[in-house]
């Protein structure tokens, strides 16, 4: 039985292969105009911190803490609807509504949002497109249907006899709200907020599309860097960035989940 | 009722992309314009003869149906190994068979590239072949592995007690109890492979390109509807699989309770 596992290991090898030559190459002097590489350097982790870089890991880590933040707002009400509503078929909607956009794919949900907020029909009081307000709200629907699935987990996993002890008790709804449910899903909150921000550090096709150029995040340098200066070493340590950065994060929600456990 | 209001408003919020993308589709002109001026495909004919499109729809087939076919076998190995391989620290295996969905797409697909054009292999469809499998393993493990938990180990002794060879009670009785994990993982493998782009725009060129990597270059370049007809194909069929999945499944029991 145990053997069942090889091929699995294999196809992890090469992926692993994939990652150890990211790494080399970070580690790799860049020869500008040529793909050839000189010996090993530590330049390319200091570029990253040079200040025509800076400007893009600000906004990176900015836009992620405002995603984060507006996705657990807007993701908790049609969590805790999801997670109690009686009826099936209410279920059902809210669910393919909700995650049929986790599916149809980054491109065609960023091309979407680039209607909307391009269009020339309804007039945005402030310029959208091209902005970071128009990456934000790109990167807060990209989130939701992740967040939401976290969130209704969690409350699913809380009795409603607790809200209804609560209530029957006196409490005000939004009482039973802020003492009894918010607390009982901070779990919930917590891994949500942590894997969505993980993620959204990370985000390409949104910023790229929807920043038209204008808006960069570190994913956006990495592919400037790589595939159009054909700077790979300097992209390679990029990113190792985005990949220390999420590494880094997702060990935090383990964390919280084993310390949660036990 | 203010909390009625606001779940309808932010499920609004979460379909109006789809349905502007829908409308826009029959749009009769090249200028963008909501809603549409009047009814028209011929965006929809652009798109199914448009050159760059017929061949990145080739290559999506092959490289998906391959990264399928050969994630699928692995990934039910995998699950197997899992739970009937007393395997020792049984949880990190499964952390390490499922770490490639938490690197970020930039860094497998930079990686890939540089490997690739170690290896002389850019041009080439097996390197993305191999990235999809290694992308969309994770998923299928973890669908399948549901299942193979909720497998009573006793029914297999009963077929071997029978009479039945291992591998006729594999085929026999495991595998048809595994259906509704290998149809689940099957589901996400597709989807996810199909719809696969970061990793995908690093390790392809024009003439290996699977569709979303095409529709990302036409959009760069191009500002005409005909990607919001191909996007409302796409949204169609995942509307159908997402609808038969929580038809057959029930999304909610395997999102909600895993």
């Amino acid at each position: 039985m145990k053997l069942l596992l090889v091929p699995a290991l294999v196809v992890l090898a090469v992926f692993a292969a994939a990652l150890a030559s990211l790494f080399r190459w970070s580690l790799l002097e860049f020869i500008p105009g040529s793909l050839q590489t000189g010996g090993l350097t530590l330049a390319n982790f200091r570029g990253v911190l040079a200040p025509q870089y800076l400007g893009a890991i600000q906004d990176t880590v900015v836009l992620s803490a405002l995603t984060t933040v507006l996705t657990l707002v807007c993701a908790y009400p049609v969590a805790y609807a999801l997670a109690r509503t009686p009826s099936r078929r209410v279920r059902s909607v809210l669910l393919v509504l909700t995650l049929a956009p986790f599916f149809t794919g980054a491109i065609v949900r960023t091309y979407a949002w680039v209607l909307v907020l391009g269009n020339t029909v309804v007039s945005w009081p402030v310029p959208m497109l091209f902005t970071e307000r128009g990456v934000l709200v790109g990167l807060v629907h990209f989130s939701m249907p992740t967040m939401i699935l976290i969130l209704a987990a969690a409350l699913s996993h809380i009795d409603p006899i607790y809200e209804r002890a609560a209530a029957s008790l006196g409490a005000s709804p939004a009482r039973v709200f802020r003492r009894v449910t918010l607390p009982l899903s901070m779990p919930g909150i917590m891994s949500g907020g942590l894997i969505v921000f993980a993620w959204t550090l990370s985000a390409f096709p949104t910023p790229e599309l929807l920043g038209g150029g204008k808006v960069k995040m570190i994913a956006n340098v990495v592919k400037d860097l790589g595939l159009d200066s054909f700077n790979w070493p300097g992209a390679a340590a990029f990113a190792m960035l985005a990949l220390a950065l999420t590494l880094a994060l997702l060990t935090a929600v383990g964390r919280l989940s084993t310390a949660r456990a036990s | 009722m203010i909390f009625r209001l606001a779940v309808v408003g932010l499920v609004a919020f979460m379909t109006l992309p789809t349905v502007v993308v829908i409308a826009v589709s029959f749009n009769p002109t090249a200028i963008l314009s909501f809603p549409p001026a009047g009814f028209s495909l011929r965006w929809y004919e652009n798109v199914l003869t448009y050159p760059q499109f017929q061949r990145a729809a080739v290559n999506s087939l092959l490289v998906t149906g391959g990264a399928v076919a050969l994630a699928l076998p692995v990934g039910t190995f995998a699950a197997l190994a899992l739970e009937r391989g007393r395997l020792r620290g049984r949880h990190v295996w499964a952390a390490v068979l499922l770490s490639p969905v938490v690197v970020p797409g930039v860094a497998a697909g930079l990686g890939f590239l540089i490997l690739a054009a170690a290896l002389g292999l850019l041009r080439s469809r097996s390197v993305l072949i191999a990235a999809h499998v290694a992308l969309i393993l994770p998923f299928v493990v973890r669908s399948v592995w549901v299942s193979v938990r909720n497998l009573d180990p006793a029914l297999e002794r009963a077929a071997a007690s029978l009479g039945a060879t291992p591998w006729r009670a594999f085929r026999r009785v495991t595998l048809p109890l595994l259906r509704p994990g290998l149809f689940a993982g099957l589901l996400f493998a597709i989807v996810v492979s199909l719809n696969e782009f970061v990793v995908s725009l690093f390790i392809s060129n024009r003439v290996t390109e699977i569709l979303p990597v095409a529709m990302f270059n036409y959009v760069v370049n191009y500002t005409d509807p005909t990607i919001a007809a191909l996007s409302s194909l796409f949204i169609a069929a995942t509307f159908v699989a997402v609808w038969l999945a929580d038809r057959y499944l029930d999304l909610g029991r395997v999102f909600l309770r895993h």
